[in-house]
């Protein structure tokens, strides 16, 4: 049975109309048009659907539309400001970490949530915290590279 | 080249491109050239025909079946100085919108950043096979570079008319045609705004030497890689064209089942779905994917199962049904097999298997599709957008150009997005929607059961060396998974290569590389146990065994920064090595790997990896495409394999079917040997193909095990 229900998305609210359990990933693609956030799986195994649910990386595919209720959501369109990329998104297109690049928005979002926990990530907490993340192609030393690039940048900027 | 003829000069184990439709429905061919305003266009033909120009001085209209099909390529300049190229190989990630753009950008003397590339739209880029067999670099690269070349001669030409100098005095580059004596210049958007004449210049002779570039050759960014990192990038799964309906599929519960009841009692009033059932294909399209699904769990039907073959008995299967055949191409035999034994001072025979696998591409199968007036659009994320085009014109009973198919930039392929059915079903649906476009994204479920996997094989070796360690006798049988690579580059006097035709048990068909990773794991893996039974290094056993230059070439480059022959520093530390060529490009790779039996398990450290394939293009591509096939290599060599059993897919998803992820990646280096004096081949195949026989041949080496069967799982083996 649909319900209203009220969404934070990207900074912005929504009033959307959707049977609770409905999974966050389909409101946020097929409702509101935020395809950035990919469908992999939708079991939670491939990473491709990840966005921060209150600044923590989570599989969209898995979180039921009424859990995400008040609380802040973030995409992959939230990350850029003012035409400014997020460092990780400079980072991944500086290092050219991708190739078909479906898998390039949950990368980026898993990324983003362990740089904002964990400045000074190790190449081991990279690979640990991207474990869930799928990338068919093989781009992953390039991804490790990326983060570890944003990471720097970032700390860089906050000095 | 008809269809039906393309199809059979390809690899056999193509299999899918001659496998029926999935769907045959009980019912009942293009405009273009609108797109292009006033300025230049350029044609080459293919087969050195020299290029012809049109010249377009306002809107055209004229139907692209009145170009020969030879026609690869195109290009045309505006007058507003913008390039565009026109090609009908898709964007899959292997980077060929980039590649592309930069040979033109190179070829005709313009900024990289001046050139876009319209590919695999079937109403506006020539007619091409399909994106596969690694062949973009070799056949489009040129023919682009032919068609750049004619239109810089064509507008120095322009220019050389207008000043009234001789052309040869004349430079063109940056985006203009200068005169260096006079100093004055003119720009290609001016040249290229009036009508150029009909000369034909002779362009093979124009074509820039590798010496000369500046553009191509370069480590240029992927075209439109913000787009990427923003979400920007639509993919087919990410179109949502006004009034888009969801579509899903009734699949059967194994594979050959048939329908046999069908009720739709319960959902047909449902005024917001529409059901199609045509024969054996039953699908529903509705407002939201959750409403259409609704609607097939309403119905009720029954299926007629039949019995089908499990992977348990997949490999005696094989070897049991094989089909005589007498295509001369897959048997090829030269001098004696039993003077070669004869000689021989150690014989080795052995069987090798590999499993069936999956594509697994991250953007499963999907299609969009409209049906506008009698005229069908699909969206899709195929390799062979003309392919899909001409099986819907067909199933669909409509001309040809009443069909047009556009493929998006895709979620990747690795050759498993060659086949229609994603369009096929949208189509369908599409067609008993009211001109309301129909999405449908195959599930992963669907994409790991309904797609086609690479073939499972057997492949048979009987050989025999000398006692210096020269092959006497080579014999070598592959049954079902294919002839790709399936020649020895070895040299040896006496042998005889077979490819043996089974009936499909699943459906198969192309993946990376074909049949070369099998071919090259079975042979690589017994010329290691030839080397270990003539007491020789295995590289320097292969090296003994090959003339071409070009593999020794990896391979020595290879040992060098591997450090072969390496001491082992530790319990447990195995190095190997394989090697092999296949479509234009060599390949070598060294691994290292750690067996630690009291925790049971085998850990990949290193892959060293030399790929040469020509004149490399594009360094930083080419590495992403050689670092990619390295790791998507490692899947089917440890752990990939399809099971089945009953006619389902045990392991339809990927908590089951394990790919290759950040854990498994080891430390890894590709080396790439750029050779500018010979033409540039592909490359997004033959990297993927010696990683499993040098995992394999490390593992001999550091246990004495001597693993046969893809995939490995190494660690199985530790327990004895």
């Amino acid at each position: 049975m649909a319900i209203g229900l009220e969404l934070e998305i990207n900074g912005e609210k929504y009033s959307v109309h959707y049977p609770p359990d409905t999974p966050l990933l389909y409101v946020l693609r097929d409702e509101l048009g935020l395809t950035g956030t990919k469908y992999g799986c939708g079991e939670g195994m491939c990473g491709a659907c990840t966005v921060l649910l209150a600044g923590t990386a989570r599989r969209s595919c898995q979180i039921p539309v009424s859990a995400a209720v008040s609380k802040p959501i973030t995409t992959i369109e939230g990350l850029e400001k003012n035409g400014a990329l997020h460092p990780v998104q400079q980072a991944f297109l500086d290092a050219g970490a991708f190739q078909c690049a479906y898998c390039t928005s949950g990368m980026i979002m898993s990324s983003v949530s362990l740089v904002q926990s964990n400045p000074h990530p190790s190449a081991e907490q990279i690979v640990q915290s991207l474990q869930g993340n799928i990338c068919r192609c093989g781009t992953h030393p390039r991804i490790i590279e990326a983060v570890e690039r944003a990471a720097k940048a970032i700390q860089g900027r906050s000095k | 080249m008809s269809k039906r003829e393309e199809t059979f000069l390809l690899e056999p184990e193509r299999y899918e491109f001659r496998a029926l439709p999935m769907h045959q429905f009980a019912l009942g061919r293009r405009d273009f050239f609108r797109i292009f305003g006033a300025g230049l266009a350029v044609f080459a033909v293919a087969k050195d025909v020299s290029a012809v120009q049109e010249t377009a001085p306002g809107p055209r209209g004229f139907h692209n079946e009145e170009l020969p099909k030879e026609i690869g390529a195109w290009l045309h300049i505006g007058e507003d100085g913008t390039v565009t190229g026109f090609a009908g190989k898709a964007e899959i990630g292997q980077n060929v919108r980039t590649s592309l753009a930069q040979t033109i950008a190179d070829e005709l003397g313009v900024a990289f950043a001046s050139v876009r590339m319209v590919l695999a739209d079937t109403a506006l880029t020539p007619f091409d096979a399909g994106t596969f067999g690694s062949r973009t670099t070799p056949t489009i690269t040129p023919q682009l570079r032919k068609v750049a070349a004619a239109a810089r001669e064509l507008l120095v030409a322009k220019a050389a008319k207008q000043w009234n100098v001789p052309a040869e005095k004349l430079v063109a580059g940056d985006g203009k045609v200068s005169d260096p004596v006079s100093g004055k210049s003119l720009n290609y958007a001016e040249l290229a705004r009036e009508d150029i004449g009909a000369q034909i210049p002779l362009v093979e002779d124009a074509i820039k030497p590798t010496s000369q570039w500046t553009i191509a050759g370069k480590p240029i960014p992927k075209a439109d890689a913000r787009e990427f990192v923003t979400g920007g990038h639509r993919y087919t799964t990410d179109l949502r064209p006004e009034g888009m309906l969801y579509g899903k599929i009734l699949r059967p519960p194994s594979f050959g089942a048939t329908l046999i009841s069908y009720d739709n009692s319960v959902v047909k009033e449902w005024s917001d779905v529409v059901l199609v059932r045509d024969g054996d294909f039953v699908g529903a399209a509705a407002p939201t994917v959750a409403r259409a699904e609704a609607a097939l769990a309403g119905l009720r039907v029954e299926w007629k199962e039949v019995p089908q073959i499990s992977d348990a008995e997949i490999f005696s299967y094989l070897k049991k049904n094989a089909q005589p055949s007498n295509e001369p191409r897959f048997r090829q035999a030269k001098g004696s097999m039993e003077d070669g034994l004869a000689a021989a001072a150690h014989k080795l025979d052995a069987s090798y298997a590999v499993a069936y696998i999956a594509h697994a591409p991250l953007e499963p199968r999907a299609a969009v599709a409209q049906w506008t007036n009698g005229k069908l659009t699909v969206w899709m994320g195929t390799q062979r957008p003309f392919a899909v085009r001409d099986d819907l014109a067909d199933i669909f009973h409509v001309p040809e150009r009443n069909v047009r198919v556009i493929v998006p930039d895709t979620g990747s392929a690795y050759g498993g997005k060659h086949t229609s059915d994603a369009g096929l079903e949208a189509g369908r649906l599409a067609r008993a929607s009211n001109g309301r476009p129909v999405k449908l994204v195959w599930t992963r479920e669907e994409e790991f059961t309904w797609a086609y996997f690479r073939p499972a094989g057997v492949i048979d070796v009987k050989s025999g060396i000398a006692a210096d360690g020269k092959l006497t006798a080579w014999e070598f049988h592959n049954y079902h998974s294919g002839t790709s690579g399936i020649a020895t580059p070895y040299a040896v006097a006496n042998q005889v290569t077979e490819y043996h035709q089974v009936p499909l048990v699943l459906r198969s068909g192309s993946y990376r590389g074909l049949a070369a990773t099998a071919n090259h794991f079975a042979r690589e893996t017994h010329m290691d146990s030839l080397a270990n039974a003539a007491g020789l290094d295995p590289l320097e056993f292969r090296l003994k065994n090959l003339t071409d230059p070009r593999m020794r070439a990896v391979l020595e480059s290879g040992a060098k920064a591997f450090g072969w022959p390496r001491k082992k520093s530790a319990e447990g530390q195995g190095f190997g090595v394989a090697a092999g060529y296949e479509k234009g490009s060599y390949v070598a790779t060294f691994a290292e790997i750690f067996v630690d039996r009291a925790k049971n398990s085998v850990t990949v450290k290193k892959l060293v990896e030399v790929f040469e394939c020509g004149a490399i293009v594009n360094p930083d591509g080419l590495r992403n495409q050689v670092v990619g096939a390295m790791i998507q290599g490692l899947g089917g060599a440890l752990f990939e394999s399809i099971q089945f059993e009953k006619g389902r897919i045990s392991n339809s998803h990927f908590s089951s079917y394990r790919v290759p992820r950040f854990k498994d990646v080891p430390e890894i280096e590709a080396i790439l040997l750029d050779r500018k004096d010979i033409p540039s081949a592909g490359a997004g195949e033959t990297p993927i193909m010696a990683i499993a026989p040098a995992i394999g041949n490390a593992f001999f080496d550091a246990t004495k095990i001597r693993l046969t069967k893809l995939p490995l799982h190494p660690e199985l083996h530790l327990l004895g």
